[in-house]
C-alpha cells in the first residue's frame, strides 16, 4: 500500500524533471532551426517543409500576442485590485472607469491563455526534437498530406474532442473558476459594476457562512443544508423501494396486462414536468381540488395547509416526489428484475422459503449490487433537484427567521438560484454553490468507494 | 394452493389499479380543466374545486389560437430549441463517447476525471457569468433561443457517460479487423459504429429533445423581458404563478394539453429505447 502511494508521486516528480530536461537538451543539441522555434513557434516546422503545421503553431503565437496586446495587457495588471477608477459623471459628461466584472472575467481568461500557449510552446519544442530525431536517422518526415489524414485516423481523437473540449471550457470551466472567484470578492447589490466595483475580500464570505446571530447565514445555512439532505434521503431510498415493489407487483407471474401497467405510470415520465407539477401544486392548494372535496364530503372543517405549514409542505413534497419518481425505478428495476436467473428462486423455493425471505437474500442483495452506482447518482440528483421544488414551493413557506429569502422547503439550489435572480448577492450565492459541490463531492466519494460493484469496473469492459 | 394464488393475483390487480389511478388522476383533471368555459358569468377561470367542468367549451383552445396572447411563437421557439438541442447534442455526445471509448490517448483520464468533477456543481451558479458571456453575442433576449441553444449545446459533451458505456459492449475485436483491412477511425466510426448504435442515439436525442420542454430556469433568465424569446415552460408558468387569478388557470391547462400530447406520443413511441438507456445507465452508472 505504502509503495503504491509513493510511486504516482515520484513518477510525477520525473515528469517535470523531464520537462525542464527536454527544453534544456533540446536547446543544447538542436540546430539552429530548433533554436530559433523558441522565439518563433512553428518555425523549424516550417523549414523542415512541414508548412502545415509550422503555419498553424505561426497563427497560434500571432493570436496570442494580439490577445495580449488587445485583452490581457487591459486587464490583467487590474487582476488584483479589480479596478479602482469607478464610472462617474464629471459635469455631465461620463468617464468610463473600470468595470470590476469585466476585469476579473477577461483576467482569468488571460490566465488560461497564457497557460495554453506555455503549453503549445512545449508542444513544439518537442516537435522540433522528434523530426530532427527522424531526420537523424536518415527517415523522411510523414508528408503535409499524411498529417492531414492522421486528425481522421490515429489522432482522429483530437478532432473529435476539439470542439466539446472547447465549449466545456469556455462554457462551464471559466464560469465555474470565475464564481469560485467571486466567492472571494464582495461582489453583491450594494457593488455592481460599473457604478460600484467590487473587489477582493478574502474569506470573509466564508466566514459569514459560518457565523450565527442576526446578520450571519450560518442558522439559515445549516437549516437549509439539514433538509436538503433529509431530502435527498427520503427522496431517493423511498422512491427507490416503492419503485422496486410496484415492478415486483407486475412482474409477478400470472399478472395480466403488464405492458398497459407500465404505459400508465410511464406517463409521468413523458408529460413534461412544469405541466404535471404546477397542475399537482395547485390540487394542493388551500382552494384546490383535494382540500376542495374534502370539505364537501365533510372529512375536514378547514383547508389542510399543504404549502403554508412548513413540515407539512416538505412532507407533501416528498409524496408527490414518489409519483414522479416510481416511474424511473420501476422501469429500471424491470429489466433487472428479469436478469435475476430463475434458478435461484426455484432452488430457495425447494428448501421452502417463503416470498419475503426470497426477497431478503435473493432479489434486494442483487438489485443493491447491480443498482449501487444507480442510487449514488439519485441522490446526488436530488440534492439538486430544482424543478420539483421550485415548481411546486419554490421554496415556500417562507420564514423570518431565515436569512435571504430562505423558505422551508428551500434546497440548496434553490436557495442559490433566488439569491442569484431575486436578491443579486452574488457573493453569497458562489459560497453557497461551492458548498453544494463540497456535499456532493464528499457524498459521491464516500458512496462511491463503499460500492461493491464499483471495484471490479474494468470487469465489465 | 390455487384459491391462495387467486386472491394474490386479486390483490394485486386491485392495487394496480388504485396506483393506476392515482397516476392518471391529475391529468384527468388537466383534460377537464382545460374545457372549462372561459365566460366569467359563466363560471370562474381560476383554480376551483371541483373537477367536471359546469360547462364544456372550447374558449381556452380558441384564446391561445387567437394571437391575443404569443402562445403559437412560444411553442416554436420550442419546438426550434428541441430540434436543434436534439440534433448538435447528439452529435456531441456521440464524438466524446468514441474517442473515449476507443481511442486511447494522453490526459485521457485526466479529462474523464476533471469532467465528473465538474459535473458536480450546481448548473445555476455560472448563470450571471454566462447570461454576461452570450450578452457580448447579443444572445440575450431578442436572441435567447440561439443563446440557449449554444449554451445548451456547448457543454453537452460532459454527458457522455451513458452512450460510452454503450460503445464499451461492442466488441474491440470489430474495430480492429476492420483496421487490418484499411479502414482510417473515422471510416469505422461513421460506417461501422454508429448504425450499430440506433438505440443509444435514439435514447440520446430524445433525452435531449425533452429537456427544453421543461427548461425553465435559464430561459427565464435568458430572455427575461422579451415575450417573444420565451419557451412554453417559462410562459406557461408565468401564467400560473402571477395571472391565475385573472383566470388563466384553464387556459394553462388547456396549454399544458397541446404540449403534452406531441411529446407523450413521441416518448411512448420511442419508449424502448429510452428503457434501455436508462437501465444501461443504471447499472454502469
Amino acid at each position: 500500500m505504502g509503495k503504491g502511494k509513493t510511486d504516482p508521486a515520484a513518477k510525477r516528480g520525473n515528469a517535470v524533471g523531464n520537462v525542464f530536461r527536454t527544453i534544456g537538451v533540446t536547446f543544447k543539441e538542436g540546430d539552429w532551426k530548433t533554436r530559433i522555434s523558441y522565439i518563433i513557434l512553428g518555425f523549424g516546422e516550417l523549414l523542415r517543409g512541414q508548412w502545415l503545421k509550422g503555419i498553424a503553431l505561426m497563427l497560434c503565437e500571432v493570436g496570442f500576442i494580439a490577445y495580449i496586446l488587445k485583452v490581457g495587457k487591459k486587464y490583467l495588471p487590474k487582476f488584483t485590485t479589480l479596478g479602482t477608477e469607478v464610472t462617474k459623471k464629471v459635469s455631465r459628461k461620463t468617464v468610463y472607469g473600470d468595470n470590476s466584472f469585466l476585469i476579473l472575467l477577461f483576467g482569468l481568461l488571460s490566465i488560461f491563455v497564457i497557460i495554453f500557449f506555455i503549453v503549445l510552446w512545449y508542444v513544439n519544442i518537442e516537435e522540433n526534437r522528434a523530426e530532427e530525431e527522424i531526420l537523424k536517422e536518415g527517415k523522411k518526415l510523414p508528408s503535409n498530406k499524411k498529417v492531414l489524414l492522421s486528425l481522421f485516423d490515429s489522432n482522429f481523437d483530437k478532432t473529435l474532442l476539439a470542439i466539446p473540449v472547447i465549449g466545456v471550457f469556455v462554457f462551464t470551466v471559466l464560469p465555474i473558476v470565475f464564481m469560485i472567484c467571486v466567492a472571494f470578492t464582495n461582489y453583491d447589490k450594494n457593488h455592481q459594476a460599473p457604478t460600484n466595483l467590487f473587489t477582493w475580500v478574502g474569506f470573509e464570505n466564508f466566514k459569514n457562512l459560518v457565523t450565527f446571530g442576526s446578520s450571519g447565514f450560518g442558522t439559515t445555512f445549516f437549516k437549509v443544508l439539514g433538509w436538503t439532505l433529509v431530502w435527498a434521503f427520503f427522496a431517493t431510498f423511498i422512491d427507490y423501494f416503492l419503485g422496486l415493489a410496484v415492478a415486483m407487483l407486475i412482474n409477478k407471474k400470472g399478472i395480466k396486462f403488464k405492458k398497459l401497467w407500465r404505459t400508465i405510470l410511464v406517463v409521468t415520465i413523458a408529460v413534461p414536468q412544469f405541466v404535471s407539477l404546477l397542475y399537482v401544486m395547485k390540487m394542493f392548494a388551500n382552494d384546490g381540488l383535494i382540500n376542495g372535496y374534502l370539505l364537501k364530503w365533510g372529512w375536514i372543517k378547514q383547508a389542510i395547509p399543504f404549502w403554508t405549514n412548513p413540515m407539512l409542505a416538505r412532507i407533501t413534497i416528498i409524496v408527490i416526489n414518489i409519483w414522479i419518481g416510481i416511474p424511473y425505478m420501476m422501469l429500471i428495476a424491470t429489466g433487472l428484475l428479469m436478469n435475476i436467473p430463475e434458478d435461484l428462486y426455484e432452488s430457495a423455493r425447494i428448501d421452502g422459503a417463503n416470498g419475503l425471505q426470497m426477497f431478503k437474500s435473493i432479489t434486494l442483495p442483487y438489485m443493491l449490487f447491480v443498482t449501487g452506482p444507480f442510487l449514488l447518482t439519485q441522490f446526488t440528483g436530488n440534492l439538486n433537484n430544482f424543478n420539483v421544488i421550485y415548481l411546486l414551493t419554490q421554496g415556500q413557506p417562507q420564514s423570518m427567521k431565515l436569512v435571504e429569502k430562505a423558505g422551508s422547503t428551500d434546497l440548496l439550489v434553490t436557495w442559490l438560484y433566488k439569491m442569484t435572480v431575486n436578491n443579486t448577492n452574488y457573493r453569497m450565492a458562489a459560497v453557497i454553490g461551492i458548498m453544494v459541490f463540497a456535499v456532493t463531492a464528499v457524498v459521491s466519494l464516500v458512496v462511491y468507494n463503499m460500492l461493491p460493484s464499483v471495484r471490479d469496473e474494468e470487469g465489465f469492459q | 394452493m390455487k384459491t391462495k394464488k387467486n386472491i394474490g393475483n386479486a390483490i394485486t390487480y386491485i392495487i394496480l389499479v388504485i396506483i393506476s389511478i392515482i397516476w392518471l388522476f391529475p391529468f384527468f383533471g388537466l383534460i377537464m380543466q382545460s374545457f372549462r368555459s372561459y365566460d366569467p358569468l359563466v363560471e370562474y377561470g381560476g383554480m376551483v374545486d371541483y373537477i367536471i367542468p359546469k360547462h364544456f367549451s372550447l374558449d381556452n383552445y380558441r384564446f391561445l389560437f387567437s394571437g391575443e396572447t404569443n402562445f403559437l411563437i412560444w411553442y416554436k421557439n420550442t419546438i426550434i430549441l428541441a430540434v436543434f438541442i436534439s440534433l448538435f447534442q447528439t452529435i456531441m455526445v456521440l464524438c466524446v463517447s468514441y474517442a473515449l471509448s476507443r481511442m486511447r490517448f494522453k490526459g485521457r483520464t485526466f479529462l474523464m476525471r476533471f469532467w465528473l468533477i465538474l459535473g458536480m456543481f450546481p448548473g445555476f451558479l455560472t448563470m450571471i457569468c454566462l447570461y454576461f458571456l452570450l450578452k457580448q453575442f447579443g444572445l440575450t433576449q431578442a436572441g435567447a433561443i440561439p443563446g440557449l441553444i449554444l449554451v445548451s449545446v456547448a457543454s453537452s459533451g460532459m454527458g457522455y457517460y451513458v452512450c460510452k458505456g454503450f460503445f464499451d459492449t461492442i466488441p474491440k475485436a470489430l474495430d480492429e479487423a476492420a483496421r487490418i483491412d484499411g479502414a482510417s477511425r473515422a471510416r469505422i466510426f461513421l460506417t461501422m459504429i454508429i448504425p450499430m448504435s440506433k438505440p443509444i442515439i435514439i435514447y440520446t436525442a430524445l433525452v435531449a429533445f425533452m429537456a427544453p420542454w421543461c427548461d425553465y430556469v435559464f430561459a427565464s433568465y435568458i430572455a427575461f423581458g422579451h415575450d417573444t424569446s420565451y419557451n412554453v415552460a417559462v410562459a406557461m408558468t408565468r401564467w400560473v404563478w402571477t395571472n391565475d387569478y385573472q383566470g388563466y388557470f384553464t387556459r394553462f391547462c388547456a396549454g399544458g394539453i397541446l404540449i403534452a400530447i406531441p411529446v407523450t406520443i413521441l416518448f411512448m413511441c420511442l419508449q424502448r429505447y429510452y428503457v434501455e438507456g436508462v437501465t444501461g445507465g443504471a447499472v454502469k452508472g
